[in-house]
């Protein structure tokens, strides 16, 4: 650790790892609830677990971002953080506000949570992963503002690098967009529309930026290839994934009420999107294969890797997959739509966000580079059990949705949803025994941070 | 005729010309548009009635005049790039200047064509051939805003006497950029224009 102020991150690294407990628990919980309807009922209906599930991941993986910034920033501008103070405060203040939503969706009814917190002055309650009271949204703007003036002040009194800009852009866009979920039109078109401008314009546009720009820094420090050659890429990669990404929205559009052309457009571009995240993995492995050190963490270049490859095949493959609209107008919203969506979580964001604290958390730990070998072969164990399940998770949705699709939308006899859910029992519950691995291999991730010993030097 | 740069051109081996990040980029772009032109086609032959009326609403003389500049346009990077390799930065800083006022002569054209349908009621929704035929040019039309970009990026540098006969990458990454603008319209041109 260069710099005295980047020990803030660690804060948010420990309530990221805590929360991402929390997501899991509740994915195996869900994934139980669709072979076992009625299990935890009525105390977490389903459509609470999902939505803790997904909003945990949200949560978590912006505690990531924060904390891989305030780790990131301070040594690509070779200057203190502006203020330490005010980064652990949003700290609390966001870690509090999460806290008491998550207990507000479990302990109330839904709607009385809306009552209690004021959604009828400014109503932005009900949409699919927005979820939060708007309260809670409110407080996620100050947080991200006090945050945003933060880095931004960081970046402004020290070095001015392309990863630290590329980042910059990234949380600016992140928390730009952010504010379209206080936008909620009563037109359902005009809902649906802005309500992707979240959720898409995050996770396929400036998402990537920080995805980018957080892989680069590892890579910088992990590989010592010149920082211009890692530069370069960063631009390519990112020009390209904001052309495919922001066109792209409209493979969200095809069957909402937008014009006709979003088909095309958003086919097209949409097609295109694997491309950036192609050049990533073949960025990664060779600046790997190039590298002038081997670093003694090698644990973090283990996770650096797999979050390109897995990357590529969860968002590029797995979205290519139904990204066509002459396609997609049979599997829109069936489980070839989950099989994807935690792949490209997993492999993208939860990846990145691991190989950052993979990466740091040795140094905020007070040690010089890297945790000793046992613990890395620890971490390196929960990295193949978890990315295997991930695997498997995958591979069993898109299964059970290739089915799905089939039975009740494609067949000339077409059956019902529940019957067909059904007959897809089988990959439910092979999902939920690849998800039990995942939290086994959650649990071993976080255990390789209490094995000790010595150091091991730099080969 | 005997350009002086031209000799240099010939002698001077390195493949490929100019960065190979823009390659990169170069090769992805044109996946891009050749989806759109494959879609183009595909549709095309399901509606050739459609296409056949609605291309002949089309300004041929402006988009045959845009054709001559793009392609005065490349000879013009052309001659800049033989001109830095030859150590004559100022000659370079002309060529590429010209190059991108070959540009603005495009955008201004093409701008007038949209005008035009524009005032007309012409939009993405009017029917199918419009849709493609406002979707590839305009595409194509901000990749000409790109290229002017990159080559005035190019100008700068030039004329700070940042490249020299021995390092002018850049100029070589511009000018690669530039002639990919300059093809996608080689086949756009006749494909939406011309062909019935």
């Amino acid at each position: 650790m260069k710099y005295k102020s980047q020990a803030v991150a660690k804060p948010y690294f420990i309530a990221a790892i805590g929360l991402f407990f929390g997501q899991i628990l509740f994915g195996v919980v869900l994934g139980l609830q669709y072979v076992v309807g009625d299990f935890l009922f009525p105390e977490i209906p389903f459509n609470v677990a999902r939505m803790v599930h997904t909003n945990l991941l949200i949560v978590w993986l912006l505690f990531g971002f924060m904390g891989s910034a305030y780790y990131l920033v301070p040594e690509e501008s070779e200057t203190e953080l502006h203020s330490p103070g005010l980064a652990l405060l949003m700290f609390w203040v966001f870690l509090v506000a999460g806290a008491l939503t998550v207990l507000g969706y479990l302990l109330v009814p839904y709607a009385t949570l809306a009552e209690m917190t004021g959604n009828g002055l400014l109503p932005t309650m009900g949409r699919e992963f927005l979820e939060q009271p708007t309260i809670t949204k409110l407080g996620i703007v100050v947080v991200a503002l006090a945050f945003l003036f933060n880095i931004g002040m960081t970046i402004l009194k020290g070095r001015k690098t392309v990863v630290s800009l590329v980042l910059l852009i990234g949380l600016v866009g992140l928390a730009v967009f952010f504010l379209f979920s206080f936008y909620n039109p009563d037109n359902l078109v005009k809902d649906k529309y802005y309500w992707w401008w979240v959720v898409h314009l995050w996770v396929e546009g400036v998402w990537e930026l920080i995805l980018g720009s957080i892989l680069a820094f590892v890579l910088i420090k992990t590989t010592g290839v010149d920082r211009e050659v890692i530069e370069k890429w960063l631009y390519v990669i990112i020009a390209m994934s904001l052309i495919t990404g922001i066109i792209g929205t409209g493979h969200h559009y095809y069957w909402i009420g937008a014009p006709e052309y979003w088909q095309w457009w958003g086919s097209i571009f949409s097609a295109m999107e694997p491309i950036p995240f192609f050049m990533m993995t073949v960025f990664a492995f060779n600046m790997v294969n190039r590298r002038r050190r081997n670093h003694p963490n090698q644990a973090a270049v283990l996770w650096a890797l797999g979050t390109a490859v897995m990357a590529f095949l969860g968002a590029g493959v797995w979205g290519f997959m139904h990204t066509l609209a002459p396609i997609n107008y049979y599997t829109h919203g069936t489980q070839i739509t989950a099989a994807h969506g935690h792949m490209a979580f997993y492999g993208a964001y939860v990846m990145i966000v691991i190989t950052m604290i993979s990466y740091a958390m040795p140094m905020l730990r007070g040690r010089n580079a890297a945790n000793s070998g046992k613990s890395q072969v620890v971490e390196m164990w929960s990295f193949w059990l978890m990315t295997v399940s991930m695997v498997f998770i995958t591979l069993f949705l898109t299964a059970a949705g290739v089915l799905q699709t089939y039975i009740q939308r494609y067949t000339d006899d077409p059956q019902p949803f529940m019957v067909v859910q059904d007959k897809i029992e089988i990959f439910y519950w092979m999902r939920e025994i690849a998800g039990v691995v995942f939290l086994i291999g959650l649990i071993l991730y976080a255990m390789s941070f209490f094995v000790g010993g010595a150091e091991p030097e730099e080969a | 005729m005997d350009a002086p740069g031209l000799k240099a051109l010939a002698v001077k081996n390195n493949y490929p010309p100019g960065d190979l990040a823009i390659w990169i980029f170069i090769l992805a772009e044109l996946l891009v548009f050749a989806a759109f032109f494959a879609a183009y086609a595909f549709t095309r032959a399901h509606h050739v009635e459609l296409f056949n009326t609605y291309q002949r609403t089309l300004d041929t003389n402006a988009a045959m005049i845009n054709t001559l500049a793009l392609i005065t346009s490349s000879y013009f990077v052309m001659r800049a790039v033989a001109a830095i390799r030859e150590d004559r930065v100022k000659l370079c800083v002309r060529w590429t200047v010209a190059a991108i006022l070959m540009g603005v002569l495009f955008i201004a054209i093409k701008s007038g064509e949209y005008a035009h349908h524009y005032a007309n009621g012409v939009n993405l929704r009017t029917n199918t051939f419009y849709m493609f035929y406002l979707s590839l040019t305009f595409f194509h039309y901000m990749h000409v805003l790109m290229g002017m970009i990159i080559l005035g990026a190019v100008a700068i540098k030039a004329n700070n006497g940042s490249y020299s006969a021995r390092e002018h990458t850049g100029v070589e990454t511009g000018a690669s950029y530039w002639h990919m603008v300059d093809i996608v319209w080689l086949v756009l041109f006749p494909l939406v224009y011309i062909m019935r």
